[in-house]
């Protein structure tokens, strides 16, 4: 039985307030006003009080309209007929295409048994050497890209969409600049890639509201694809949008802020989000990568912050490049051991050189004499940066690992690198 | 009769009951939705209105929805068959609930913490006719390697006589193995298991001792440099990314005590996993046996229900203190405590209670202090020593020490493993910051050798500091040598690779010995005139002693090492090694 009601008690901001009886939390209404019909989710029961978010947003919404409550909670239609199409964040086609309404599916749902979960182990290879060798990613694994405004991270997002070894893409836009929609759509496109993925798109101009439904529906989605099989990425850009609205909404909603206007319970969201990656054994699995816009390039952010605590890593994009400080796959161990015997020392010891390139730079800008030591490490720098950190190397694993040891052998001597003898003696390139 | 309610309010996992008849704090109750029943728990009483927060997820609950109250507080079933379980935050065993339920956590599903199946062989200790009090032992069971004690259960106050016991034989938990008469004549019937509200510390001992026998961990900064103390406290604070969860993981294999109960409180599920698939084929050093006979696993990962989270480190340490009473060295590794205080956050802002700092409640230090004190090595009463050691990560909002949490948990600790960023990032692992850190305990090796140790870093790290301002070249090869010998300690002692098999664990007699050959390093005053010179010589003896670390202590290999460094060391040293070692004796 369907109730409609014809009179809301408060409007205020994109949460709507109305008296009735028998609702319950989660349940989805939909609210026609003079300018069109919105979905409406409940958020808060007291009493014969009813609290909604409105997908549509607040504005336009009369006192006098009318509320029907569906008795269903929000759900998305799922089959293989979502294959090459893309949907705004209530699911409904943002291309020209059929709306789908077959076997609707429940959105976030109940999280995974831990005791069903498996060691994860195989590597999604990307052809970037800075993820492939010194970050790689893993299948079931969940990372951020923490970046600033400005940084090619879509691009990144799209170059990993069409090469990375997967059977589906599922893309999920969270306040995505309309012009970046595009852009995503022609790369696919060009790429050859969309017919193997799905959008989710919600853009800046749309109700904010509906930017909190695009990570659950992808996933939602994902969860199923998976569960038939299907080794499935999720890719979102960006999740301090989807942060933000929950800001919004959590503000409108008089809740005590925590940090920087947040709400309380930010992490938790976020990481019933991310934990949804997962490999199920026996059937199919959920990768996740997703953009995370640091505001002022601040890592301290609450949203930056909370989102480290709940992923495994985190890629830190800078200077159009992959920084190799602070970022980090946690998985990266669990593959990293089976491709090659140096690719684990190697990765160590570049790095360390790495960080030694960098001090000796400070010392340098700061204008003091350069030793022997010093000279080397700036030509190594300058090497390691070229030919492995720049976002346009495009070289499978393996040509990657001898890459580095004909970098470190052009530098240094073995001794010098801080590797064991065993190792050097046998991959160190002879003349 | 059994007070009931109905529900008037929904405010995410919150709810508001009003109810008729007498409701306890904390006491437990169940949303009755269609089929299901959603455990909750009471955490405000005001008139006929109770809040109560729903540990699992609340859509669907509407207002009108009945609610039943079991007059008990949220307790633990403890007994013999906990080890080697793995449990969600409430105790709900979560291998047997993937068998019934599959992939996903049903909500509403409850199975037996202790399953009723096993049958354990009973030994009785007491007689008919002993006086008995709660705690003292009435027979035992055999766990694993350990020898269960079956005792009179806690909440027993007073005095008891036994009026019957079971003989030698197989019994399930949950048969009745005993019956006790109390002083008014009234007979209790007693099996293997009983029950205990986790948010009350067991207090059935003779008293609590002051813990200064070391805990070793098997990781070289911590047995040297900033001990634990086995009934003692210690928190790892970090940044997201320093390596807690790794070092937590060594811990739990390595450190040298009965029973490891991990409490996986609102982290990441794949840590947890690596937790739970590789236990189970590790063998312990100690018995040979399998890692998972020893250890018990609490898991409420991120994604689960918020409130369970806030129960799951009770659960633990509750199960933690039970088998202390049997007289185990027990360690309680709660990560991450953060997680637990954003939970006590969450429900305190849907509770609308005034915010205190950066809105975490007013009530959070005592509630973390309360927690660590929980801690403790004591006399049982039957004379045995048992100890609970409780560490603990914490999260800080920004790798900022300085937020409450941090700040609320160093007050109450007895050691401090502060993780740095800046090592992480230059990988230098374990990165537990060699200056910040401090112990109040006292550890394996000697305390003036470690602080001969310490003084080297400081002094080094002074150097670091004064070259970034003047160069190298302004430094003399004194201080430049001290800088170096610094550096080395870093990297050939306090760095570890919990990657290589035999770098991975350290123990206590290798840490001495290794520490001794390390201190003549750092004591030698060496024939080095030139900084190249200088640096050149520090890296070939880096690289001597870290393959010397990656080498078995009984090898050959080993003895070779030894042999290459100390050649080494005597080549450009002004004493002989006699002479370098009469000042590492004149130390102590």
């Amino acid at each position: 039985m369907q109730k409609i009601y014809n009179r809301i008690e408060e409007i205020k901001g994109n949460v709507v307030t109305v008296r009735a009886d028998g609702i319950k939390y989660g349940e989805l209404a939909e609210i026609t006003s003079a300018h069109g019909k919105s979905l409406a989710e409940v958020i808060l029961l007291y009493e014969d009080k009813v609290s909604l978010q409105v997908f549509a947003g607040g504005r336009g919404v009369s006192t006098g309209d009318e509320v029907r409550f569906l008795s269903r909670p929000m759900m998305v239609s799922f089959s293989d007929n979502l294959l090459g199409r893309i949907f705004n964040g209530r699911g409904n086609p943002r291309d020209n295409g059929p709306e789908l309404t077959e076997n609707l599916i429940e959105i976030g749902g109940p999280s995974v048994n831990p005791a069903k979960r498996i060691i994860p182990r195989n590597m999604i290879r990307t052809g970037i050497p800075m993820i492939d060798v010194f970050n790689s990613l893993v299948e079931s694994q969940k990372l951020p890209i923490f970046s600033i405004s400005g940084e090619p991270y879509n691009e990144l997002l799209a170059r990993i969409a069409m090469q990375a070894e997967v059977d589906l893409i599922i893309l999920g836009g969270c306040g995505l600049k309309y012009d970046d929609y595009l852009f995503f759509k022609e790369r696919l496109e060009q790429g050859g890639s969309l017919s193997r993925a799905i959008f989710f798109v919600h853009t800046a101009s749309d109700p904010v509201v509906e930017c909190l439904m695009v990570p659950d529906i992808c996933l939602a989605v994902a969860e199923k694809f998976a569960l038939k099989g299907k080794k499935v990425l999720v890719l979102i850009s960006d999740m301090t949008n989807f942060s933000d609205a929950m800001k919004e909404i959590a503000i409108t909603m008089d809740q005590v802020p925590s940090n920087r206007g947040y709400p309380g319970d930010l992490y938790s969201k976020l990481a019933a989000r991310y934990e949804k990656a997962v490999d199920f054994e026996g059937q199919g699995s959920i990768t996740i990568l997703a953009v995370t816009t640091m505001p002022g390039d601040d890592v301290t952010h609450p949203v930056p912050d909370n989102t480290g605590y709940i992923t495994e890593g985190q890629f830190y994009l800078r200077n159009g490049r992959i920084e190799p400080f602070g970022s980090l796959s946690r998985l990266k161990q669990l593959v990293n051991g089976k491709t090659r015997d140096d690719h684990r020392p190697l990765m160590d010891g570049m790095i360390k050189l790495y960080a030694s390139f960098k001090e000796t730079l400070d010392k340098k800008s700061m204008g003091f004499r350069m030793s022997d030591w010093d000279e080397k490490l700036l030509k190594y720098g300058e090497l390691f940066e070229k030919e492995l950190m720049a976002l346009s190397v495009n070289i499978p694993l393996e040509k990657a690992l001898d890459k580095g040891w004909e970098i470190l052998a052009a530098c240094f001597t073995p001794e010098e690198t801080g590797m064991r003898t065993g190792l050097t003696d046998q991959y160190w390139p002879k003349q | 009769m059994a007070t009931t309610g109905r529900v008037v309010g929904v405010n995410g996992n919150l709810v508001t009951v009003e109810f008729d008849g007498n409701v306890l704090l904390n006491e437990v109750a169940y949303v009755i939705l269609d089929e299901k029943r959603l455990k909750s728990e009471v955490i405000r009483i005001k008139g006929n209105r109770a809040e109560m927060q729903v540990f699992e997820i609340i859509k669907g609950v509407g207002v009108g929805d009945s609610v039943e109250f079991t007059g008990n507080l949220l307790s633990v079933v403890v007994g013999p068959g906990l080890l080697g379980q793995i449990f969600d935050g409430l105790q709900n065993p979560l291998p047997q609930l993937a068998e019934k339920c599959g992939f996903f956590l049903d909500r509403g599903v409850y199975l037996d913490p202790i399953s009723n199946e096993t049958r354990w062989i009973f030994s009785p200790a007491a007689k008919t006719g002993d006086i008995v009090v709660r705690g003292q032992t009435l027979g035992s069971v055999p766990e694993g390697i350990f020898e269960h004690k079956i005792m009179v259960p806690f909440d027993l106050y007073g005095t008891y006589k036994v009026r019957s016991i079971v003989s030698k034989g197989e019994y399930n938990v949950k048969q009745q193995i005993a019956e006790l008469e109390d002083e008014n004549g009234d007979l209790i019937p007693v099996s293997m298991i009983f029950q205990w509200p986790v948010k009350k510390a067991i207090n059935v001992y003779k008293e609590r001792m002051k813990p200064v026998e070391p805990l070793v961990t098997q990781i070289r900064i911590i047995d040297t440099l900033f001990p634990v103390a086995a009934g003692g406290t210690y928190c790892i604070p970090g940044p997201f990314g320093a390596g807690k969860t790794v070092l937590q993981q060594l811990t739990s294999r390595y450190a040298d005590v009965d029973i490891v109960i991990i409490a996986a409180c609102g982290e990441r599920a794949g840590e947890v996993v690596d937790t739970l698939k590789e236990f189970p084929e590790l063998t312990d050093p100690r018995t040979g046996k399998s890692l998972m006979e020893r250890t018990v696993i609490i898991c409420n990962t991120s994604s689960m229900p918020v409130a369970a989270r806030e129960a799951s480190v009770y659960t633990g340490v509750t199960i933690a203190e039970y088998y202390r009473q049997m007289g185990l060295k027990v360690l309680l590794l709660a990560d991450s405590t953060s997680r637990w205080a954003q939970a006590m956050r969450e429900m305190s802002g849907r509770l609308e209670e005034i915010p205190g700092e950066e809105a975490f409640p007013a009530y959070l230090e005592s509630v973390i202090a309360a927690f660590y004190e929980r801690a403790g090595i004591v006399k049982n009463i039957d004379g045995s020593i048992g100890s609970v050691t409780i560490g603990g990560t914490v999260s800080p909002a920004g790798g900022n020490f300085e937020e409450p949490v941090t700040q609320a948990t160093l007050k109450v600790v007895g050691a401090f493993h502060g993780l740095s960023r800046e090592r992480s990032d230059a990988r230098r692992y374990p990165a537990i910051h060699p200056l910040e850190s401090w112990s109040k305990y006292s550890g394996s090796v000697n305390v003036e050798k470690a602080e001969y140790a310490r003084q080297v870093l400081f002094r080094s790290e002074e150097v670091s500091q004064m070259m970034k301002v003047v160069g190298e070249e302004g430094t003399s090869i004194d201080d430049f040598i001290n800088y170096l010998k610094g550096e080395f300690l870093d990297s050939v002692y306090l760095q570890q690779n919990a990657f290589d098999q035999v770098d991975a664990s350290t123990t206590k007699d290798r840490q001495k010995y290794v520490f001794d050959k390390l201190l003549l390093i750092l004591l030698a005053e060496l024939k080095l005139t030139h900084k190249d010179e200088a640096r050149s010589y520090f890296n070939q003896m880096r690289q001597k002693f870290l393959d010397w670390n990656g080498s078995h202590i009984d090898s050959d290999e080993f003895k070779k090492g030894e042999t290459e460094i100390m050649d080494m060391l005597a080549s450009k040293s002004m004493e002989s090694v006699e002479e370098i070692n009469e000042k590492l004796n004149s130390l102590v």
